[in-house]
């Protein structure tokens, strides 16, 4: 009897945290989302409503037709793809490596991958432009997704090499044993239950890209993704465009992650729906 | 095989099947779209040139304005791009440098040309072309950057005015008018307001990071104070304006430190009194223009200092499009399309045209307070530095380390201007530059802190 | 059995519990990293493998990024005549670099820790499977989709003199508004950066942290259970070590993205609560000095590039940690 309501006022105890844990995740969100969608009029009056009762679509309409939003949104989507592609391709196979072999040079290795992450764009931007006007690729998506992909190479190759160390070697070589070459041990045997690390790694590699305005600003110009042609510009825009522009940013980065989870909670897929 | 990877197998093959499928809708996107991504300026359209601005970045303006390019200019298609000053920067900078320039007209501010002259083409014919334009000769003058030769032709001037809710006026001291206010009666009012207001400030200055504060010191404070904007930094009169200062901002609002402009907190309310620039108070009163009053800056003991505001038109050097771009120039400055932006945009012609009667209030308010401004007894006019290029930013900061130092800090005020001018004479020496005005003006002549 | 189970236990236990792997949970970390006879034996034999597999990324970063890094690392010590040490100067007799340094420690040394403690408790409250742990782990997640550009915004809106905090005290006759980022209110003002560092960001590392206790057994943890291990000594001595990889990698990546991060604080307090980052726009887009500002730069990867080696070697697994 006492055990069973010590596990009960633990199951309410992990309820409780949960509960305070996504409050305040999630009161921040609500709250973009209630100024994006107000008048801005309620947006100048103290004190500020934590209600929505004073709806408005109009600083969210005049922000979808402003020039360039579709545009850029299918830009944006563009690059976010190509980057995960390419830091995919390139990002997997180094993990792998990172996990399973100890060669020399591991370590420096990993510490060139985070070089591009450790110096701010800003003092990059200008040289790669540079190369980027002389190789002809300036202003255009692959550019930016080149940019992006570098970005994201050392997240990518750093959690799917977490991974990857906690997939038994015993189960690959099992596999090679019954008649799998490498590659198809790989590809049958440790990709399946790498799958999450590759979420999270696609997942930040999508995400990163999607968010991200620096860069994208300096080596576009007429092809710009959609951050770089809203959010940089909205800075100077009244705080109900602001608003909006940042919630409807929000919104394409939501869906991926949500069609991504299944795959990042792939092992406890069974349980958790 | 692994026993806790059984149980979701048979879901993985199929997560897997689905990967591929985003895998391969993912590698056809690109070859969907256009070669190298969707155009989002409307650079599309057949021999559609190119314009990069750092101006009329709000949503709303950059709709406005892009209309009037698309009515008035009859040369062919412009694709306006708006962008940070710093990306106009990297952008000029890079395209110039690696010899394969893409934007045929720049448009900016005074400053964001500045530090790039030698990007830019000799635009000297095309001044005298446009002669019948009328630009003020102390506007015409600030674009001949490199060596007297003209690198950008004006576009659009502003300034900066004090917004006023009508609800502070109740405070104004006796025998203070809030059209010619000193800097002594605005220190008073707005003491006497913060009293009223339950010891709320109600005065703002825009000193967040994007904010134009230091132009407050520049062009306003210390020219009113001194009649000098670098010769006199450290001068006894320098002081007292510092001086001034320190006990103005103890009655401002702290929140200051956070506002880069004024318009916004002016329409919530939390400030009803504030200095910026006209286009960054515009909005303020645009519901209620009623509710406003619009005043020139306050006047101190040397006279009343204002500052000009230039924008430019630029065109690089090496721009594929050259004689559309001129033609795009001598469009945006005719007398009909300066009045346009004004009504539209706020932004003030640079040539010699009529204000109409028809403007929209708030503009109409910011027109006449402007006009005041200009012509009151013993103005004097400021300009942002002349000729500093690159360094125009680090003789700005210098202001704004003084405000620091002195405002929120609470050093003593000689000292931090006597530390301040050495650096300010380093930036000076190595510029070697003649001053600017209210400066006394010598060719030839280095300015220097005196 | 498919139904979301009451707390740990259910499915999969005993299939599980019989076919465990070999290695006892009583030595947990080298069991579950890469167990060190396996890595030995092919060390020498794949070493080319290794190399071709890590190519492509090195071949692809050098060509587009070791010419901008080297331009970009140059500026800090090249001047109008040949190489010099004045920008280095400059940047030091700042009076803002200093204050931006302290801060960048501080921001990195409070945020991380509790940054740490706070995913893994959140991982481990999903790991016990609650209702709704599906929506909870969306919700959870969802800052990762917010620019910080956008995020700074969300936080202002809530710290603002105005803003939503102050309108909810207000409502419960709460005093009249408290200025959280004003310039002489440094503690609100650091802990209003914080609690936005700590929303923005925390995401990154649950994310990989629940991607990295998908590959731990539930045997082990189970196994100690029926031993009677309590909960706090199963996670001390089964789960964390486990979680290991995943965990220095978490630091890494946390820190190095800790570093560059600016536009919260910028947007929460403008430069009254200055950081490294925000140093070098603030020289490169304002004050137009690139020098300068690479300067900043190279102190930035500097410490980056630190704090990853030491995390490389104290967090390194003590199983594949004798090999160089």
């Amino acid at each position: 009897m006492s055990r069973r309501s010590a596990a009960r006022r633990r199951t309410v105890g992990i309820h409780l945290a949960c509960v305070a844990v996504t409050l305040f995740m999630g009161v921040p969100i609500y709250l973009i989302a209630l100024a994006a969608l107000s008048s801005r009029e309620s947006l100048n009056r103290f004190p500020l409503s934590l209600l929505p009762v004073d709806l408005s679509t109009e600083t969210m309409r005049v922000f979808l037709d402003s020039t360039g939003v579709i545009g850029g949104f299918q830009n944006s989507v563009e690059v976010g793809l190509l980057s995960l592609i390419l830091s995919l391709a390139l990002g997997v196979p180094a993990g792998y490596a990172v996990a399973r072999y100890a060669f020399r040079g591991r370590e420096p290795y990993q510490l060139f991958l985070l070089l591009t992450r450790a110096l701010p764009i800003v003092v990059l931007s200008v040289p790669l432009a540079r190369v980027f006007l002389a190789s002809g690729l300036y202003d255009t998506t692959y550019a930016v997704a080149l940019l992006h992909t570098a970005l994201a190479l050392p997240t990518t190759v750093l959690i799917t090499s977490a991974i990857f160390v906690a997939v038994p070697v015993e189960h690959e070589e099992a596999a090679m044993i019954f008649g799998a070459s490498a590659p198809q041990a790989f590809a049958r045997v440790v990709l399946p239950q790498a799958l999450p690390g590759i979420a999270a790694a696609a997942i930040f590699t999508f995400v990163t890209s999607w968010n991200e305005v620096l860069g994208a600003a300096v080596l576009t110009l007429n092809r710009r993704t959609l951050p770089a042609q809203v959010l940089s510009t909205l800075a100077d825009s009244p705080l109900a465009f602001r608003f909006a522009g940042g919630f409807a940013l929000v919104v394409p980065a939501l869906v991926f992650i949500a069609f991504m989870r299944r795959y990042l909670l792939n092992m406890w897929g069974t349980t958790i729906r | 095989m692994a026993p806790h990877a059984d149980p979701g197998s048979p879901d993985l093959r199929l997560d897997r099947r689905r990967l591929l499928g985003l895998g391969l809708a993912a590698g056809a996107a690109p070859f969907l779209a256009a070669c190298g991504g969707a155009s989002t300026t409307g650079s599309d359209t057949e021999g559609a040139i190119t314009f990069i601005s750092t101006q009329f970045t709000p949503v709303e303006e950059r709709q406005r304005f892009e209309q009037i390019l698309r009515d008035r200019v009859k040369s062919g298609a412009v694709a306006y791009n708006t962008v940070e000053p710093n990306v106009f920067s990297s952008t000029i900078t890079s395209q110039v440098a690696a010899g394969r320039v893409q934007v045929s007209l720049a448009g900016g501010l005074h400053g964001d040309f500045a530090p790039h002259a030698d990007k830019f083409e000799n635009l000297d014919d095309l001044a005298t072309k446009l002669a019948d334009r009328q630009f003020p000769p102390e506007i015409a003058n600030l674009g001949k950057l490199a060596g007297g030769a003209t690198t950008y032709l004006p576009w659009m001037q502003a300034s900066y005015v004090l917004a006023v809710n009508k609800r502070a006026l109740e405070w104004l001291p006796s025998g203070a008018d809030v059209q010619s206010l000193t800097y002594d009666q605005l220190l008073a009012w707005i003491t006497a307001a913060r009293r009223g207001n339950g010891n709320k400030p109600v005065f703002g200055l825009p000193c967040g990071p994007k904010g134009l504060y230091h132009r407050f010191f520049q062009g306003y404070l210390l020219p009113s104070f001194t009649g000098g904007q670098m010769t006199t930094f450290r001068g006894p009169e320098a002081a007292t304006a510092w001086q001034y200062m320190k006990e103005l901002w103890a009655q401002t609002a702290p929140a200051s430190t956070n506002f880069d402009n004024m318009q916004e907190p002016l329409q919530r309310g939390e400030v009803l009194i504030a200095w910026d620039h006209v286009a960054r108070l515009v909005n303020a009163p645009a519901d209620k223009p009623d509710d406003w009053v619009m005043a020139p800056a306050p006047r101190g003991p040397k006279g009343l200092g204002y500052m000009l505001v230039v924008a430019g038109l630029a065109i690089p050097r090496g721009a594929p499009e050259v004689d559309r771009a001129r033609a795009v120039i001598e469009a945006l400055t005719t007398p009909d399309v300066q009045l346009e932006v004004l009504r539209r945009n706020a932004f003030f012609p640079v040539v010699n045209a009529q204000l109409p009667a028809d403007l929209p209030p708030a503009v109409a308010l910011e027109a006449e307070a402007v006009r005041r401004q200009q012509s009151a007894e013993g103005a004097v006019l400021a300009l942002p530095p002349v000729g500093l290029g690159a360094k125009d930013g680090e003789v700005s900061q210098i202001f704004k380390n003084c405000f620091k130092e002195i405002c929120l800090d609470g050093r003593p005020v000689q000292q931090v201007l006597d530390r301040q001018a050495q650096q300010l004479n380093a930036i000076l020496d190595e510029a070697k530059v003649p001053c600017w005005r209210p400066d006394p003006v010598a060719a030839g002549q280095t300015c220097r802190v005196q | 059995m498919l139904a979301p189970g009451p707390g740990r236990g259910g499915a999969d236990v005993s299939g599980a519990v019989t076919t465990a792997p070999d290695p006892a949970p009583s030595e947990p970390s080298s069991s579950a990293a890469v167990p060190p006879r396996a890595t030995r034996r092919r060390r020498r034999s794949r070493v080319p493998t290794a190399a071709l597999l890590v190519a492509p990324s090195v071949v692809f970063l050098a060509a587009l990024f070791l010419w901008p890094i080297a331009v970009g690392v140059g500026q800090a010590f090249t001047g109008a005549d040949g190489p010099t040490l004045a920008h280095l100067r400059r940047m030091v007799d700042d009076p803002y670099f200093w204050t931006a340094t302290r801060n960048t420690a501080l921001l990195i040394v409070v945020l991380i820790p509790l940054q740490f403690a706070f995913a893994l408790t959140m991982a481990l409250l999903l790991r016990e499977r609650p209702r709704l742990s599906s929506f909870y782990f969306y919700v959870w997640c969802v800052p990762l989709a917010i620019s910080d550009l956008a995020a700074g915004l969300v936080w202002l809106s809530i710290f603002a003199d105005r803003g939503y905090l102050n309108s909810a005290l207000s409502r419960f006759g709460l005093g009249d508004g408290f200025a959280w980022l004003s310039y002489d209110n440094q503690t609100s003002m650091f802990v209003a950066v914080l609690l936005a560092e700590l929303w923005r960001a925390t995401s990154l590392v649950l994310v990989i942290v629940v991607a990295g206790l998908q590959n731990i057994p539930r045997d082990y943890d189970e196994a100690a259970a029926v031993f009677g291990a309590t909960y706090w000594q199963r996670l001390r001595h089964v789960i964390l070590p486990q979680l290991r990889p995943s965990l220095q990698v978490a630091l890494i990546l946390r820190t190095i993205l800790g570093l560059q991060t600016f536009a919260v604080a910028q947007a929460l307090t403008g430069r009254s609560f200055p950081l490294l980052v925000g140093e070098t726009y603030q020289w490169y887009v304002t004050l137009q000095n690139e020098h300068v500002s690479a300067a900043i730069a190279l102190v930035i990867l500097l410490m980056s590039l630190g704090t990853a080696v030491v995390y490389l070697r104290v967090l390194r697994d003590p199983a594949t940690g004798g090999i160089r």
